[in-house]
């Protein structure tokens, strides 16, 4: 029996969906995995914030350059025709709408389209950005992938966001273990169930009104 | 004769003052200048404001210098990672100042600074508390927020080879912000890990152009921040 898409199926699922050819920048966490996924036949160019296209995967530990990392800190590659640039070029590329695709994680994202995946808001927290805001203003298309609830059974697509927004409007799709939705003007609509999952489980498991399949 | 290079990192600092404004290059480790900001803790200057992508890890470099008391606020996107302990603990208790800047704003405010613009619309922050408060304008039928420029006294750069003149070149990932911080700051000081000879850099290779630097020291086996954090050091 079925339980829909663990985080490796939900990346894979995603992946489905970059056209050959596209620049790519991916979150930290989930949308690292839709690297893994590219499908046959397709090319994508990966961007980092910190000044790079063309990022390849981790090192060994003969290849690793203290000084080549992703924006997650972590040490990465440079695949053959990869180029290096400063930051303002960087973010050149992403709010001058040269980046195809973006996936992000979020905390929450709400049926209008807005993103809120860098604060709770909690009094004492302390509040870090980085790229978020830049990213969902600038680069064409938004994906998010995201747990359909929280770990305590929240749901986190939701009417409203509750937490400070990333962006308002920005997200157009997104993919969770149990479905791929769709952003509309007329709010959520599922695209497609994951395996074993049904449209009743889906919407009850959404914090507002979601429509079926077309 | 035009000779920038300075015979060790204390000279190269010495009159950063107290109060300054210190624009230091890097994106967490990548790019950091470890022996200038520690030579920076040993001159004592204090209440600086600090700008740099984030605020340091473990209990060396930036997050040395935080946790030696010497800034007053620092100005960043990203104010905490795994190994960041430090700022967490100063902020927290309320004896550090934080202005918290998305990245792509903050690259460009100090960009601007160094090309003499004042200020900037972006799409960045629109519809958004960080965007409260700022004067906002429509272009094109779509909402804009005004940032300022960003200056500073000093900047702190890590770079791979310099020659005599400031021509720069740096190590993959970590130029990130360095070029942008040479051309915002009055005093720009630089560490490099080679000095090579006027001529030696081709001038098509050239990243950051001479004339946005002050001061170079030659540092030649620098250490890596993730090297200290691993060996547990700690600085002083």
């Amino acid at each position: 029996m079925s339980t829909g898409w663990n985080r490796e199926e939900m990346a894979a699922r995603a992946a489905q969906d970059i056209p050959d050819g596209s620049y790519v920048n991916l979150g930290i966490g989930i949308p690292e995995l839709v690297a893994k996924f590219v499908p046959e036949g397709r090319e994508f160019i990966y961007h980092t914030e910190n000044g790079m296209l063309g990022m390849g995967p981790p090192p060994t530990e003969d290849e690793k350059d203290l000084d080549l990392m992703n924006a997650g800190k972590k040490y990465v590659t440079a695949l053959p025709g990869a180029a290096y640039f400063h930051h303002a070029d960087s973010f050149s590329m992403i709010r001058g709408g040269h980046i195809d695709v973006c996936v992000l994680g979020t905390m929450q994202v709400a049926a209008n389209g807005d993103l809120a995946n860098w604060s709770t808001g909690e009094p004492g927290a302390i509040p870090a950005v980085g790229g978020a805001m830049d990213l969902v203003q600038g680069v064409k298309h938004i994906y998010v992938i995201t747990q359909h609830t929280t770990k305590t059974g929240e749901p986190k697509l939701v009417e409203r966001c509750s937490y400070p927004l990333t962006g308002p409007g920005i997200v157009s799709r997104i993919y969770t273990d149990l479905a791929v939705v769709d952003v509309t003007p007329d709010g959520f609509r599922v695209v497609e169930l994951a395996p074993g999952i049904t449209f009743e489980e889906v919407e009850n498991k959404t914090g507002t009104s979601i429509l079926p399949q077309v | 004769m035009i000779n920038k290079e300075y015979a060790t990192a204390a000279d190269a600092i010495a009159d950063i003052p107290d109060g300054a404004t210190v624009m230091i290059g890097g994106f967490g480790a990548s790019g950091s200048p470890v022996e200038l900001i520690h030579a920076l803790i040993d001159q004592g200057a204090k209440n600086l404001t600090v700008i740099n992508n984030n605020t340091g890890n473990g209990e060396v470099g930036l997050a040395a210098l935080i946790g030696n008391n010497q800034v007053r606020k620092m100005i960043c996107s990203f104010p905490r990672s795994s190994q960041s302990r430090v700022f967490p603990e100063l902020y927290k208790a309320g004896k550090i100042e934080l202005e918290l800047v998305p990245q792509g704003t903050l690259a460009e405010r100090i960009r601007a600074a160094g090309a003499g613009i004042p200020a900037f619309y972006t799409p960045t922050t629109v519809g958004t508390i960080l965007a409260e408060g700022k004067e906002t304008r429509q272009f094109d039928g779509r909402t804009f927020v005004m940032e300022p420029w960003l200056k500073a006294d000093f900047a702190l750069i890590k770079c791979e080879s310099a020659d005599r003149l400031g021509n720069l070149v740096y190590n993959k990932t970590a130029r990130n912000f360095s070029p942008l911080m040479c051309m915002a700051a009055t005093t720009t000081i630089v560490q490099t890990k080679n000095l090579v000879a006027r001529g030696d850099i081709d001038p098509e290779h050239v990243i950051t152009p001479g004339i946005f630097v002050n001061r170079i020291i030659e540092v030649s086996k620098p250490v890596h921040e993730d090297t200290l954090i691993a060996e547990g050091r700690s600085y002083p």
